[in-house]
């Protein structure tokens, strides 16, 4: 395939989300957007920058420190038409907004008879590296994928993120979209113009024999860097990113099962009951006699995420934790 | 205060307070009924007592308008012009309710009615009230939102983020409180240090009046004036109905108990809000007792029909009906 002047443009992951607002924003009306500090300011981390000076304030929304009503917010417009994205400026806040989120936008539907119908989109951002300490820097997804009616998308790169952030705002049910914090300046390929990537679809990022990772947000381009250093010793690595958390395409990650009969799943939260845990339970049930080795997770300590630098780099996972994963499964450690 | 007006208020409309209190209480003694006889389901929260506030409330606002409403849904469906026979449907858990059974007495909604939402988590529906007049102000289609909720709700903080959002956006809005004096089963005076949630409306910065919950023409007067506010984009308000729920937090009894006193539960129902209009309407002959007989009687009969509907409508099959509706499929 050539090589187009449009496929080369590279621009970074908090840019393209910046982007794929704006695009979205042009384009329905019905949309706008609601958060604390997104609309004059931009942004904690600039990702809402720009938005409020074109698109007024009327639709890039300041509002106040009340992640409740925020989700209420959208919920409530949502519920009578509009189409909203609201803001919670860290995951964490999450826990501030249970009620709202898991009581109120995921059940609604059901619990009216199906009548409800929730075109919302919650952005948010997820993960540790920035030195933000317990409650500035966790992963919680596990939370989330256990509710029924939601929608969870944690994309690992710029070019998934505009594909994935458009398939949420135009997709009619609660969505979760996180951003990892510590890969807002990464930079990938990014078509202008909006696409979208299905939602429940994952991508396989690499092709490999001997095992397969399944890496999940910023691990997967942790994982990618553990696979060059394998196939130095010889190891091929098949990389799965689900992209999707829930609903989790396990199609995919089950005929990966088949192939190379060892899995490693890697996450940056805690390891004790997370998505980890579902995913090795859902292959265990469909592809038991597949396995060679016990599945393994790749994940945080139990302890929440520490400040000192010190400690924040040995609890995320890496590169060479997640090699030694692999190593695990094959049983080449010593 | 805005409810000394001496508004004119048409027959028309007195005849359709009165029809919606009716249409609540009778409904709910049948509910009632129903519940301690097991045929249905779950827990109930029965309206009974309050019914000036959500048909008064109601009659306030046209018919797109939206509301949020409570635990103690029932009377503000009926209100916002809810039928009987998906009501009764849905209690018993039957697939013709409103909610085709699943969601029962406590998420009973209409949302072709602009009816948000019973909700089973206090304050809950008032963040969500609030995205719906957001929605209205953003699409300035001139319609209003009133979220209704308890004393009990205004001690939750998603309340107060939500008074206080609703008033900085100046969103069209009103804010509609049911004081039964109680949070449950605990008295007001145990759980707050003021009297009047009222009160609290200057902290947001949106004027709050007091009134008589049992006087449905106090309450229609003040929501009059608060929708309009509302409608000509004055921001929001808050109504305080002073009230009472004759049966206990939840379920078919209320008397005979610990937590307050059956002298206390006779002394409102003397002051009950149909009685008292009925006695009203007959004064001023606009309403003789005869027709307010036929009126119950005629409301019964619906009541009755829909009870029939109820118990021979079939129940929801969970071979089928379990996973559909968490999810809207693509078109």
């Amino acid at each position: 395939m050539a090589v187009t002047e449009q496929e080369q443009r590279i621009i970074r992951y908090n840019d393209a989300f910046n982007e794929t607002l704006a695009e979205l924003l042009r384009e329905d009306p019905d949309i706008f957007i609601a958060g604390e500090d997104v609309g004059r300011y931009g942004g904690v981390f600039q990702s809402f920058a720009g938005l409020n000076a074109e698109f007024g304030d009327e639709r890039i929304v300041d509002t106040p420190i009340a992640e409740q009503a925020i989700i209420g917010l959208g919920i409530g417009a949502a519920a009578v038409g509009l189409r909203p994205i609201v803001d919670l400026m860290f995951m964490d806040f999450v826990m501030v907004s249970m009620d709202q989120i898991a009581n109120q936008a995921a059940k609604m539907k059901y619990m009216f008879g199906g009548k409800a119908k929730l075109p919302l989109t919650i952005t948010t951002t997820g993960g540790a590296g920035l030195g933000a300490a317990a409650q500035h820097s966790q992963s919680l997804e596990a939370w989330l994928i256990h509710v029924p009616g939601l929608k969870v998308v944690y994309p690992s790169n710029p070019y998934d993120l505009k594909g994935l952030l458009v398939s949420c705002v135009r997709d009619d049910n609660p969505t979760i979209f996180t951003l990892h914090k510590a890969m807002l300046g990464s930079k990938g390929h990014v078509p202008e113009g909006l696409y979208e990537i299905p939602l429940g679809e994952a991508n396989v990022v690499r092709e490999g024999t001997d095992a397969t990772v399944v890496a999940i947000g910023k691990m997967v381009s942790e994982a990618q860097k553990a696979a060059e250093a394998l196939s130095e010793e010889g190891i091929e690595v098949e990389i799965i990113d689900p992209r999707t958390l829930l609903p989790f395409d396990m199609d995919t990650v089950i005929q990966s099962a088949k192939k190379t009969n060892r899995i490693v799943i890697v996450h940056e939260a805690v390891k004790n009951g997370g998505i980890g845990a579902e995913i090795s339970a859902q292959i265990q049930e469909q592809a038991f006699d597949y396995l060679d080795a016990p599945v393994t997770r790749v994940a945080a300590p139990f302890a929440p995420v520490p400040f000192s630098p010190a400690l924040e780099q040995s609890y995320v996972p890496n590169a060479e934790s997640i090699a030694k994963g692999v190593r695990d499964v094959l049983h080449r450690n010593t | 205060m805005a409810t000394k007006e001496q508004t004119k208020i048409s027959k028309e409309v007195l005849f359709d307070l009165h029809r919606r209190m009716v249409r609540i209480r009778l409904l709910e003694e049948a509910a009632g009924q129903l519940a301690s006889e097991a045929r249905i389901p779950g827990f109930i929260h029965l309206y009974v007592g309050e019914e000036a506030v959500a048909a008064g409330g109601c009659v306030a606002l046209k018919e797109e308008d939206q509301i949020s409403s409570t635990h103690r849904g029932h009377g503000h469906l009926v209100a916002k012009g809810g039928e009987f026979k998906p009501m009764m449907a849905e209690f018993m858990g039957k697939a013709t309710g409103y909610c085709k059974g699943k969601g029962g007495s406590m998420h009973i909604s209409d949302l072709d009615l602009g009816m948000l939402g019973a909700n089973g988590i206090v304050g809950a529906g008032v963040p969500i009230a609030v995205g719906a007049a957001f929605a209205n102000k953003y699409k300035n289609n001139g319609l209003v939102t009133m979220a209704f909720f308890g004393d009990g709700s205004t001690n939750i903080g998603a309340f107060h983020e939500a008074a206080n959002m609703a008033c900085a956006l100046h969103l069209p809005i009103v804010f509609m409180c049911e004081n039964n004096e109680y949070a449950e089963y605990t008295a007001r005076e145990r759980v707050m240090a003021i009297t009047d949630v009222a009160d609290r409306a200057a902290a947001y910065g949106m004027p709050g009046v007091i009134v008589d919950g049992m006087d449905v023409v106090a309450v229609y007067e003040a929501a009059r004036v608060a929708v309009a506010r509302a409608r000509n984009g004055e921001g929001p308000s808050m109504i305080e109905c002073k009230t009472y729920r004759y049966y206990d937090h939840a379920g078919v009894s209320g008397l005979g108990r610990t937590y307050r006193s059956d002298e206390e539960v006779q002394e409102w129902m003397e002051r009950d809000p149909i009685k008292l209009f009925e006695a009203q309407l007959a004064k001023a002959k606009v309403m003789s007792e005869e027709e307010a007989k036929e009126i119950h009687a005629g409301i019964q009969a619906e009541i009755d029909e829909a009870i029939e509907f109820a118990e021979n409508s079939p129940l929801p099959d969970p071979e089928v009906d379990m996973l559909t509706d968490v999810y809207t499929e693509a078109s």
